[in-house]
């Protein structure tokens, strides 16, 4: 028999019994508690997740998605590109639950979203229906002294097998001033196409990608709550937030006076205004030595 | 009569090796007949079972969830989708009747790793009392299911071997054998039989979950018992056995009404006068050897101590 709990009659009274069952008691309840504090410790540990690791399209933000992932694999089952890989013990990200590495096998960005579809418990959202509302990342064009289009080349790869071409990546003219005389383009990722399927960290074409598909949440700024840009805030409204500019008023001599759009400053030639210089200056200086003779 | 040498010897003679070993051959085929529903998929591509023992479909309509993942899923803030909860439904129902911890015996993989353990430790003669309280898994259920309140996260699944060692199986193991080694070396030298029937919470739940089950071991003919002790040296959960087997004088019937069997079979498996058989839980009285009529509607209750 391997349980010490003693028969309540053991002892000689009911003393050493209870005692006994005291220590038992006092001893469980610490083993537990140590238990839960360990287990709270590293579920919080596991909360991180590394940035080459993206969830499946439609997963929840992260911390929802830990509290609902049953870890049952079937998104991976269903996913007909074997994308999708459930983390090993020893992984980086939480034991489990799945992930994909854009680099090594991309987002196919399925019509019909079989991943999704094949979640039982909701931590993949069935509210997304478009795969090209997904948001598992953002492509970041990090690395700009390596990337190819950066040096005036047309590698272009990124931009040609991005699913949303033209929408997600774009290519923005820019001049070469190295060689003074052509024209950079420089892929630009748009943060409202891009699904973050991962296709062109997948493709890029050097030893290590320089464009890469970040966690939304890395990939991203954020302005304060409070910022507005003036100019989208005069479209909204059809006028400036700001009161209007008062004309503004040159302080100009007499005939003179200045057009900001066009011509710049403007002689009224045909008043002929007196001023009190004249034309030639060592006339006013003499003048002021015959006023004091 | 005290028996000599290994437990089930005089079963074999009496009965013959293969009916003295009949539910632990089904136990083996039935744990290794689900592990390979799920492997056939990965292995072979026949995919009949796709998942793992924490959420699955079979043949591509049946769900089937297991109840305490979603349980700590519900604890830590998510309220899973139907196809969950309807496959979690059937899977309570299930144990509901067969016997909560019937999960334990003929479903989970760790338990042919702690059985492994365990058949090890008796070869080698490692002995020692446990210090650990069997209600250890309770207390430890109740934990898991604070932590994934406190944590918001399924923190049990990221440690738990029960569900790594399955998985690992299906989906790439990982680190996972480390745990499951863990598990096998604490069972072989800590404690006798120390995972599965003093720490894990999964059994917990299932024990909590087949409280008033129906199918039953049942000690019908405990009056043939011969005090061999095979059928206690066998058993994972050796406290369950006494009320039943010897509470005839105390007026406690014959079913063994504990949450912690496993319905294992084993003991009557072992048990060379037949005492013991699967029945159900009703008809509970204490007729049989008995000789105190006036308890014979007493129940002995539940017991999961």
């Amino acid at each position: 028999m391997t349980s010490t709990r003693p028969k309540p009659n053991s002892g000689a009274s009911g003393s050493p019994g209870r005692r006994q069952f005291l220590k038992d008691s006092g001893r469980t309840l610490g083993i537990v508690t140590l238990f839960a504090l360990g287990l709270g410790i590293y579920s919080r540990q596991s909360h991180s997740l590394p940035a080459e690791a993206l969830r499946p399209p439609g997963a929840l933000e992260e911390d929802d998605f830990l509290s609902s992932c049953l870890r049952c694999g079937l998104c991976v089952r269903d996913c007909p590109f074997d994308t999708l890989d459930l983390a090993k013990a020893g992984d980086d990200v939480s034991v489990g639950t799945p992930y994909f590495t854009a680099r090594d096998v991309p987002c196919e960005m399925c019509d019909d979203i079989p991943c999704v579809a094949a979640c039982p418990s909701g931590a993949l959202d069935k509210s997304l229906v478009d795969i090209d509302e997904a948001r598992m990342g953002l492509a970041v064009l990090i690395d700009h002294e390596n990337c190819l289009n950066f040096q005036g080349l047309r590698c272009d790869v990124c931009y040609r097998v991005c699913p949303a071409i033209d929408e997600a990546i774009t290519l923005e003219h820019r001049p070469n001033l190295r060689s003074g005389k052509h024209a950079l383009f420089i892929p630009t990722v748009n943060a409202d196409h891009c699904t973050g399927c991962g296709k062109c960290e997948h493709a890029c074409v050097l030893k290590e990608a320089a464009i890469k598909v970040f966690p939304l949440e890395l990939a991203r700024g954020k302005p304060g709550e409070h910022y507005r840009y003036g100019w989208e805030e005069k479209n909204e409204r059809g006028s400036s937030l700001v009161a209007p500019d008062r004309e503004h008023r040159y302080n100009l001599p007499s005939g003179q006076s200045y057009d900001f759009d066009k011509e710049g400053l403007i002689f009224e030639e045909e008043t002929n205004a007196v001023t009190p210089f004249a034309s030639d200056p060592l006339k006013t200086l003499n003048q002021g030595l015959e006023q004091a003779q | 009569m005290k028996s000599q040498g290994k437990p089930g010897r005089e079963a074999i003679i009496s009965k013959g090796w293969f009916r003295a070993h009949q539910w632990l051959i089904s136990r083996r085929f039935s744990q290794l007949f689900i592990l390979m529903l799920f492997l056939a998929g990965p292995w072979f591509g026949w995919w009949i079972v796709t998942g793992n023992l924490s959420s699955s479909l079979t043949l591509g309509t049946l769900p089937l969830s297991d109840p305490f993942v979603l349980l700590q899923a519900i604890a830590a803030g998510h309220w899973p989708e139907t196809a969950a909860i309807t496959g979690a439904v059937i899977v309570v129902v299930f144990y509901l009747l067969v016997g909560g911890r019937v999960y334990c015996s003929w479903v989970c993989p760790v338990n042919l790793v702690t059985d492994a353990a365990f058949w090890l430790r008796q070869r080698l003669g490692i002995g020692g009392a446990s210090s650990l309280s069997r209600k250890t898994r309770y207390w430890l259920l109740a934990a898991i299911l604070l932590v994934s309140i406190v944590s918001g996260s399924i923190a049990w699944e990221m440690v738990n071997p029960v569900s790594m060692l399955h998985r690992g199986l299906i989906f790439g193991i990982g680190f996972a054998w480390i745990v499951v080694s863990a598990v096998f070396v604490f069972d072989l030298l800590v404690t006798r039989r120390g995972w599965c029937s003093h720490l894990c919470p999964m059994g917990a739940f299932y024990s909590l979950l087949g409280t008033r089950s129906l199918i039953r071991v049942r000690a019908d003919n405990r009056s043939a018992c011969n005090d061999c002790m095979d059928c206690y040296l066998v058993c994972p959960e050796q406290q369950v056995i006494r009320p039943a087997l010897k509470g005839a004088d105390k007026g406690i019937g014959p079913v063994i009404d504990s949450a912690n069997c496993t319905n294992c079979g084993r003991c009557i498996d072992v048990c060379a006068p037949n005492v013991f058989h699967f029945g159900l839980r009703f008809n509970n009285q204490n007729s049989i050897g008995s000789a105190d009529a006036n308890h014979s509607s007493h129940s002995s209750g539940v017991e999961i101590s």
